[in-house]
């Protein structure tokens, strides 16, 4: 704990801090362009020089640890002097352009040349230029702009675990750049462009289209994965210009993947924006009364038992419980919120959880993934796997698909039969697990949506059992949704009731007639074409495949058009807010089934959204604590049973393209085509 | 030196050759297990020799690949020692220092004396591809100012007729005798001794 001295002020801080931190703690501002918290220390830039008493220079505060009696000064005339000169070198080759610049407004480089810079330039000399790079069709690159900091060299070794960028030449001549033209392969690469601390690599879908002053800002949550990270939706005039992420340690950090950030060109198309009803065979445009009128009209000739409904991947807490009671009123138990058939087991909320906690796995010293790809499934969580295997002595054990996690992931097998080895202690891995202080098994969504999925839910958790991971303070038992909306709609018990029917056999159901009338609330995940004659209501925002099946279309509203609450991965109950307003006639998702439900005489109780709120959570407490992680008891779940010998296999084949959002999304669809099909792009792409 | 230009014509696959496969394992096996990769440089150095005094991006690839190191790094390396020669360069590759000791020794004499020798300009090559002129930095002879770095020789003491009778003699494929031009031997003082004179 050395105690030093900032600007006459004595201040104590703890071990291991560097001046500048001690700087912050002192609520001292230094200057930096190069530094960032959560990258390694480069101290290139100079931007942080302060000077320190018995030092006959200045000194870089980023890379100097705190000492004990330091006397460190951040307001003389020196300090004042060093700041002016580096600011003007770092601006010699620095472009005069922040009129075109998409960073302009909100540059680093701007801002503290107006604070800490000198009027004027003294250097007259030509400047150099810098041929642009092609980082692919996420960052566009002005390289010119550069000022070498390497933020975005660090980012990319350490975070994203793709050393694929790096500074080549030296002195006047360096450049940053890829291997000879390469885009980068990483689900984060967005990120770059927040930390690139001036214009240099900026947002390509968003060249050029709006000024960061004029933009509304919202703060809310991503659905794109289950992960929940927080983020700002900035706006304007009715589209969603751009999406930012936001500081949360316990998800996202400060990161968000790039479906996250760029998939938003996909809400201003595809979009659904008023009622359609089929008639002879064709959608037409109708108005809200009309499709309430066609559903009552084939609902009060139905018994309850032939009705049946589906939660999609996107739906959120509130329209769920809604659908919800819409569907008991109706009388019809036959409802179910996992479209892919996974077999979770809502008897106890701790074995459909991530428990350990995103934040969590940094505490963990070995995990072994099950039938999960994490990297695709949940970009953030795998940025937390890859942050806790750098800081040493952690080991993942993988049983599934092989994946290049961005850490040494040990292959065990491909399918259940490896688990029951690890359980029986054959297998090597099980030695590690033994050895572990903290182990953690998480299971993914390709184990669970198999015919033997319970068996395997069950191994699983005889697994966790038997290797210590269920602990006083630590349960090292994980689930990994991929929707948004899974846990939420679980936590609400949208599952079949009695005698009720799951999603395979409602299909099935459907296909044979069984099930007259099918209420899809955003699911468009399922074989729609074995829906047989089944009357399909379906609403959602974008026109996919489930608008398409449908017999009377419903438009809603998409997340960021919507205060609704949405359940991550760990049991985290967060609330997105409205930043805009949904397009035409769509409304928000728990009014839509409100004004359904009195139209169909079973008028739900509720008349705002506050008051459905409160019957939420008076129905479910959890839905109460925001932004609390899962503390969820251990208790009895998954089966005992036999299991095949089939090797898991993903669900998620193309990372860029998982909902409807994505789909629609013109930048996704370019990600997709050169990340995933792997067309070499013609001169005549962008 | 920077990147390599796109126009210049990259060798379809680089493989060491028997001989230099030796010497690169010997080279690798300087090292202790898990730290192959700090023979980079050295192996890079082998690859250009072999490659006629420049380093093909295969090179790079290649041997990033058997040292398990990403190929960006290998770049970087590549192009941050100037010694390494990313496009491909004359027989003779003719480097004069034009740092401070050689300049004030008239290295720009010598400069003029090859551009006018050989027809080319700095960083330029000949026709046949014999001579490349390039200017570099200091080479660590300053006592024996101007230097002249070709190949793997140093000529010393160079001045502007000196350095044409080098290029003439090499063009004519000669050896000229490398070190001093004047004659001096090794760095003993250019004139007669100015001190210690009196001791027998």
């Amino acid at each position: 704990m050395p105690t030093l001295t900032i600007d006459g002020e004595e201040i104590t801080v703890e071990d291991g801090l560097t001046v500048m931190q001690a700087c912050e703690q002192a609520g001292v501002e230094i200057p930096r362009f190069c530094y960032h918290d959560r990258l390694s220390i480069a101290g290139n830039c100079r931007m942080c020089l302060v000077e320190m008493e018995r030092s006959p220079k200045p000194i870089a505060s980023c890379a100097m640890p705190a000492g004990e009696g330091m006397v460190i000064k951040t307001n003389t005339p020196l300090v004042k002097k060093a700041r002016e000169g580096v600011m003007e070198f770092l601006l010699i080759n620095h472009p005069l352009d922040c009129p075109i610049c998409d960073q302009g407004g909100e540059c680093d480089l701007q801002d503290q040349a107006m604070a800490y810079g000198r009027g004027s330039n003294r250097y007259t000399e030509n400047k150099r230029a810098v041929k642009d790079k092609d980082l692919g069709p996420l960052v566009s690159t002005i390289m010119t702009r550069c000022i070498h900091c390497t933020r975005c060299i660090r980012f990319a070794t350490e975070i994203a675990g793709v050393e694929e960028l790096g500074a080549t030449g030296r002195g006047e001549h360096m450049e940053i750049t890829t291997y000879v033209e390469s885009a980068l392969t990483s689900e984060l690469s967005g990120n770059l462009v927040d930390l690139c601390p001036v214009g240099a690599l900026t947002s390509k879908p968003y060249a050029f289209a709006a000024r960061s002053w004029e933009l509304t800002k919202t703060e809310t949550i991503d659905v794109h994965d289950a992960v929940g990270s927080n983020i700002r939706v900035d706006a304007r005039g009715g589209a969603a210009m751009r999406v930012l992420p936001r500081l949360h340690e316990g998800v996202n950090e400060e990161w968000i993947s790039d479906k996250t950030r760029h998939a938003v060109d996909g809400l201003s198309r595809q979009r659904l924006d008023t009622p359609y009803v089929r008639e002879d065979g064709k959608l037409r445009k109708a108005t809200w009364d009309e499709a309430f009128e066609a559903i009552k009209a084939r609902v009060e000739r139905t018994e309850g038992g032939k009705i049946a409904a589906l939660a999609g991947d996107l739906a959120d807490a509130e329209s769920v419980f809604a659908l919800k009671g819409l569907m008991t009123s109706l009388g019809s138990t036959n409802i179910d919120c996992r479209q892919d058939g996974a077999a979770l087991d809502t008897a106890t909320r701790a074995g459909y959880l991530f428990n350990t906690t995103i934040a969590g796995i940094e505490d963990a010293d070995a995990v072994l993934l099950v039938g999960t790809n994490p990297r695709w499934e949940a970009p953030l969580i795998n940025a937390r796997f890859r942050k806790r295997y750098l800081m040493g002595g952690f080991q993942a054990g993988v049983v599934g698909e092989v994946h290049d996690l961005t850490y040494p992931a040990t292959h065990l097998g491909a399918g259940p039969a490896t688990l029951s080895e690890i359980l029986a202690g054959i297998n090597e891995f099980a030695k590690v697990l033994k050895a572990a202080d903290r182990p953690i098994i998480v299971v993914g969504q390709s184990a669970l949506t198999r015919e033997d999925g319970a068996a395997v839910l069950g191994l699983a958790r005889a697994i966790a059992e038997k290797f210590g991971m269920i602990t006083d303070g630590w349960n090292g038992f994980n689930v990994l949704h991929t929707a948004a909306g899974r846990v939420g709609a679980l936590d609400l018990g949208f599952v079949p009731g009695e005698g009720g029917k799951d999603t395979n056999a409602i299909i099935n159901a459907a296909g044979e007639g069984a099930i007259e009338i099918l209420y899809l609330l955003g699911a468009d995940e399922i074989a729609m074409n074995d829906l047989g004659k089944a009357f399909v209501i379906y609403q959602g925002h974008h026109g996919d495949a489930g608008a398409h099946r449908a017999d009377v279309v419903l438009p809603g509203a998409a997340y960021t058009e919507k205060d609704a609450t949405y359940v991550n991965t760990e049991g985290r109950v967060q609330r997105t807010s409205r930043a805009l307003f949904a397009p035409g006639d769509a409304r928000e998702d728990w009014s839509i089934l409100r004004a359904l439900s009195e139209k169909l005489g079973q008028t739900l109780p509720y008349n705002s959204l506050n008051e459905l709120r409160a019957a939420m959570i008076e129905a479910v407490p959890t839905f109460g604590e925001l932004d609390a992680p899962a503390t969820a008891a251990w208790g009895d779940f998954g089966k005992n049973g036999d299991v095949s010998d089939a090797p898991f296999v993903s669900p998620i084949t193309d990372f860029y393209m998982t909902n409807p959002i994505c789909r629609s999304s013109e930048t996704m669809a370019e990600c997709s085509t050169l990340y995933i099909q792997k067309t070499p792009r013609t001169g005549t792409d962008g | 030196m920077s990147s390599p230009s796109t126009n210049v014509q990259q060798p379809e696959s680089f493989a060491f050759s028997a001989k230099n496969e030796k010497a690169a394992k010997e080279i690798i096996s300087r090292y202790p297990e898990g730290r192959q990769a700090s023979a980079i440089m050295p192996l890079f150095d082998l690859a250009q020799r072999q490659s006629g005094g420049w380093l093909p991006l295969v090179a790079i690839e290649n041997i990033t690949a058997r040292l398990e190191v990403p190929v960006i790094r290998g770049l970087e390396v590549a192009t941050f020692y100037t010694m390494y020669n990313m496009e491909p360069v004359g027989k003779y590759l003719v480097q004069i220092c034009t740092t401070t000791p050689c300049w004030l020794r008239g290295s720009d004499d010598v400069v003029s004396a090859c551009k006018k020798n050989l027809g080319i300009d700095l960083n330029e090559t000949t026709a046949d591809g014999e001579f490349t002129l390039r200017e570099v930095e200091c080479l660590g002879a300053c006592v024996n100012a101007p230097v002249v770095q070709i190949g793997n020789e140093y000529f010393e003491d160079v001045d502007a007729e000196s350095a044409a009778k080098i290029l003439d003699a090499l063009r004519a494929g000669k050896k000229p005798k490398p070190g001093s031009q004047t004659g001096r031997s090794t760095s003993a003082p250019a004139g007669p001794l100015t001190s210690l004179t009196e001791v027998e």
